[in-house]
């Protein structure tokens, strides 16, 4: 019964979140576009299924994921309290916590419903030279990169700009060498990462760690990680393509050398 | 009936890591039994069905509503209408957004701390309230401003270029504490409805004008809406 119940608040809730959208799209539609909407019947199905799909997944990951990810990620960066002592902090004691980090920031974005739904399209509109789980692959390593190496700059406490200097740096120096037509994908990608599931574990475990590692104030140290998580995946993007474009060139580059071969012969 | 059935095991596969990492760090790592069973039972068989649909429906309803407006404005041509409906989706779409709304809270909580705004609960309300106007205010922007890079065919990495450079030069200036959130305030803007609604605008309006390519011209209205919000978050940070 409360299951029930809790069911319907959560596809309550949604539905307000999603109305705005419902009514600028349909509004917009009836009033300046004054067309129709080609297979209404379906659409508005589509919309149903989102609407029950995005509720169901919100109310069981807020039953079993984050209560869990959120546990798991005070206790592992209270762990190392002890061995640490109170006023000096080593970095490498939580080791744990940065490979807590980079396994929940992968798994977390693979389960992403917003970057499957970017990945499908790039597939669609790239005719199938972009791979689904190529793309998603990359964006999950970059964003697991971009948690840990935030959690580090916590437990550092570093500041922020910084890092986000070097990564500005670095993404303008490959955005000269990547190919042309992977940037926008890349750039897109920083942002679709951070969503539903990824945002709750990441500011759980930015406040966590913030609170637990001495010397750090979970008001100020606390915030920041999603900007990391944003700006790896288009690094790992762009690495991605310049990878299968430099295979694909050495592919061909072979063929080219054993038909140049067989000519000779 | 059968394609319910593949996308249903596609979403076992898209969330077995997520689950084994939780579960080896309950018994490897923490070493600790599994708190609550049957809820945590419920909430995987609900996680699994949620993404299936959601998946579903995408491909039914919000791809192809987002395309078909993009084909009906690009037919229509009337630029200020396209613009209008672009920063009413990214006004509309941030302002009610729960995820912004948890980082403005948070945010104000900073301030009074800081001692830039009164400790009350009035003023703080105020703050975070500011806070989310400002952040959907520049996510309209950032989507006005990439459609209308698509219509240019303008390549966009001299922008965001431009953009990073702001943003670096606002962080010189703004006060201290309002720039990790200004930053991590790029991040939650965009929520799991809008991603498939502008990527289906841009790509759709990238494939309605001649000239323009898909991929090339298609994406990047996601990138422009995580970038705006840092340099416009800043610079209410510094109004303060």
């Amino acid at each position: 019964m409360g299951l029930l119940i809790d069911l319907a608040t959560t596809i309550l809730a949604t539905t307000r979140d999603v109305l705005p959208i419902a009514l600028i799209m349909f509004g917009f539609q009836l009033f300046v576009l004054r067309q129709p909407i080609p297979n209404m019947r379906r659409v508005l199905i589509g919309f149903v299924y989102v609407l029950l799909g995005l509720s169901f997944f919100l109310l069981g990951l807020e039953r079993a994921l984050f209560p869990l990810g959120r546990l798991m990620a005070e206790q592992l960066s209270t762990i190392q309290l002890d061995t640490a002592g109170s006023s000096d902090v080593n970095w490498a004691d939580y080791y744990w916590i940065y490979l807590f980090a980079l396994a929940i920031g992968f798994s977390a974005t693979i389960a992403e419903p917003a970057l499957i739904a970017v990945a499908l399209k790039a597939n669609e509109v790239s005719g199938g030279v972009i791979g689904v789980w190529g793309l998603r692959i990359s964006v999950a390593i970059g964003a697991a990169m971009g948690i840990s190496l935030g959690a580090l700059r916590i437990v550092l406490g570093a500041p922020i700009h910084w890092f986000i200097i070097v990564c500005y740096t670095l993404i303008v120096i490959q955005t000269y060498f990547a190919p042309k037509v992977i940037v926008p994908l890349a750039y897109d990608s920083g942002g679709v990462t951070t969503s539903t599931v990824t945002v709750p574990i990441v500011v759980a475990l930015g406040l966590g760690l913030a609170e637990n590692v001495p010397g750090r104030s979970p008001l100020i140290d606390g915030f920041g990680l999603i900007a990391f998580v944003c700006l790896f995946p288009i690094m790992t993007v762009m690495a991605y393509a310049q990878i299968s474009q430099y295979r694909h060139l050495r592919a061909a580059r072979l063929r080219r050398i054993s038909d140049q071969s067989a000519d000779t012969d | 009936m059968f394609g319910l059935f593949q996308a249903l095991l596609g979403s076992v596969r898209d969330l077995l890591p997520i689950m084994l990492v939780i579960v080896f760090f309950q018994f490897f790592v923490l070493q600790q039994p599994l708190p609550n069973l049957p809820d945590l039972l419920v909430g995987t068989v609900l996680v699994i069905l949620g993404l299936t649909f959601f998946v579903f429906g995408l491909e039914m309803g919000l791809f192809p509503i987002g395309e078909s407006m993009a084909y009906a404005f690009a037919r229509k041509g009337s630029l200020v209408w396209l613009l209008l409906f672009a920063f009413a989706l990214g006004f509309g779409t941030t302002v009610a957004e729960p995820a912004l709304i948890a980082v403005a809270d948070e945010a104000a909580k900073v301030a009074a701390q800081g001692g830039v705004i009164a400790m009350d609960t009035a003023s703080q309300e105020g703050y975070a309230w500011g806070l989310r106007l400002t952040v959907a205010l520049s996510v309209g922007c950032a989507i006005v401003l990439g459609v209308f890079r698509i219509l240019k065919g303008w390549p966009i990495h001299w922008m965001i270029m431009v953009g990073y450079v702001g943003v670096l030069i606002m962080t010189m200036f703004a006060p201290e504490e309002i720039i990790s959130i200004a930053y991590d305030s790029g991040g939650v803007t965009t929520s799991t409805i809008t991603v498939p609604l502008v990527t289906a605008l841009g790509v759709g309006l990238a494939s309605a004008i001649r000239g323009r390519n898909p991929l090339i011209d298609g994406f990047g209205l996601i990138a422009f809406a995580s970038l705006l919000p840092m340099i416009f978050v800043m610079a209410y940070g510094m109004a303060f």
